[in-house]
């Protein structure tokens, strides 16, 4: 049950992207397609758990033991840009398909402060391993959930006659804000 | 002229013309997130000035001896390092800012506008150079979220810096939330755009002005000389 909120406090509730604000950029510049948003949102996921697992490990048994812990931020985001070259090394090398279908939106996850972040608030927050891994898993579901819905509006917003002042960023974020404000619906859920 | 900018230029490029926000659109997320009072705003942006002159500079002086295919993990590391400063400092003297702005300290190492300059610029440029830029676009972050935060602090509790300045006002509490800070940012580009487009249309138009009246001035010139001149 615990773990179970943790899922929808992550995908739902506080939504990483419309209620921490965190992977903003590629919710902005990547989220103008429904497949690439959803191939984004899934290789963000995958990321976003091996992340989740490698740095509660990292944290556990090398720094916290040896008392390194001020050395957190820099180990952690290693960690991550050393995982996204690893993540696609092994997708070029297991689905060159699929490798070529994300492309450059590989690379630049590890800038995605989403990662960064949810390593961040493990360590915050004191969850375990498990929690540690669903979190992981919400805040992937959360972000893909997002992206998707983002790209979808857009894609219907080509149609729409928007003033020329907001083009691009502008009416993106509108949309953003008015998506917020839905998503603030499941805060009564737990 | 080899497209060098002077020092003031180098400075304020930042401001309007490359504003890191509200023109690159990088740094959106602490952007978003901490400005829900005009403090938190300035703290983030101090903390950020401070990351970004550090990093510009050391980047600027080791930029020979990084191999390229290297760089971005070096400059990971190097901005992690003043980070990290930046945290522990916040942690130990100003711990109540520290604890409001949270896991967004540490985060300032994701945010693309310093590792943005670097790459852009500190690994093109010399230490005083890179100092400028550095100096001139994190004024620009920092005028850019504090209105953002002074916005929402005035339309969401009436007050700026912590002080009443509506008094009896009606607080629009969306203003704080999540969605307020998109809605808040999402006007001030659009105000931006507008601006900066008329701002074009008008420099158009005096340019296109200008051209006329210069052509029609050589032209009587070399009228009342001869075209023999040359140096017109």
């Amino acid at each position: 049950m615990d773990l179970l909120l943790i899922f929808l406090g992550a995908a739902l509730v506080n939504n990483f992207v419309l209620s921490y604000f965190l992977g903003i950029c590629p919710f902005i510049g990547v989220s103008s397609r429904l497949s690439s948003a959803f191939s984004m949102g899934m290789a963000t996921t995958f990321v976003l758990v091996m992340t989740a697992l490698v740095t509660w490990l990292v944290q556990a048994y090398i720094l916290a033991p040896l008392g390194l812990e001020y050395l957190q931020t820099v180990a952690f985001i290693l960690i991550v840009a050393a995982l996204v070259q690893f993540v696609e090394m092994v997708i070029k090398k297991m689905s060159p398909a699929l490798y070529r279908a994300l492309g450059i939106y590989l690379p630049l996850i590890t800038t995605n402060c989403a990662i960064l972040g949810l390593a961040l608030f493990i360590q915050l927050r004191g969850y375990g391993f498990l929690q540690s891994l669903v979190f992981g898993l919400g805040a992937g579901a959360g972000f893909t959930l997002a992206l998707c819905l983002m790209a979808g509006i857009r894609e219907e917003l080509e149609l729409a006659e928007v003033p020329d002042s907001l083009k691009g960023a502008g009416i993106t974020l509108m949309v953003a804000a008015t998506m917020a404000m839905a998503f603030m619906g499941f805060a009564g859920m737990i | 002229m080899k497209g060098q900018l002077s020092t003031k230029q180098e400075i304020l490029k930042g401001l309007w013309d490359q504003n890191p926000t509200l023109r690159q659109l990088l740094g959106m997320c602490p952007t978003l997130a901490v400005t829900v009072t005009a403090v938190n705003g300035v703290a983030m942006s101090l903390a950020v000035i401070f990351v970004l002159i550090c990093s510009n500079l050391m980047i600027s002086l080791v930029r020979n001896w990084i191999p390229s295919q290297v760089r971005i993990a070096a400059y990971i590391v190097i901005i992690a390092t003043f980070v990290t400063v930046v945290d522990l400092t916040m942690k130990a003297r100003f711990t109540e800012l520290s604890n409001s702005l949270g896991a967004f300290i540490p985060l300032i190492v994701v945010n693309c506008i310093i590792l943005g300059r670097a790459e852009a610029f500190a690994s093109k440029n010399g230490p005083w150079r890179s100092i400028l830029d550095a100096v001139g676009m994190g004024v620009g972050f920092t005028l850019t979220l504090t209105l953002m935060g002074a916005l929402r602090e005035i339309l969401g509790s009436g007050r700026l810096f912590g002080a009443v300045v509506l008094p009896g006002w009606e607080p629009w509490v969306v203003m704080i939330l999540p969605a307020g800070g998109f809605l808040t940012l999402a006007l001030i580009l659009g105000a931006v755009n507008l601006i900066s487009r008329q701002r074009e249309h008008a420099a158009r138009q005096t340019l296109v002005e200008e051209s006329r009246v210069t052509r029609r001035l050589k032209l009587s010139s070399a009228r009342a000389t001869g075209v023999t001149g040359g140096e017109a």
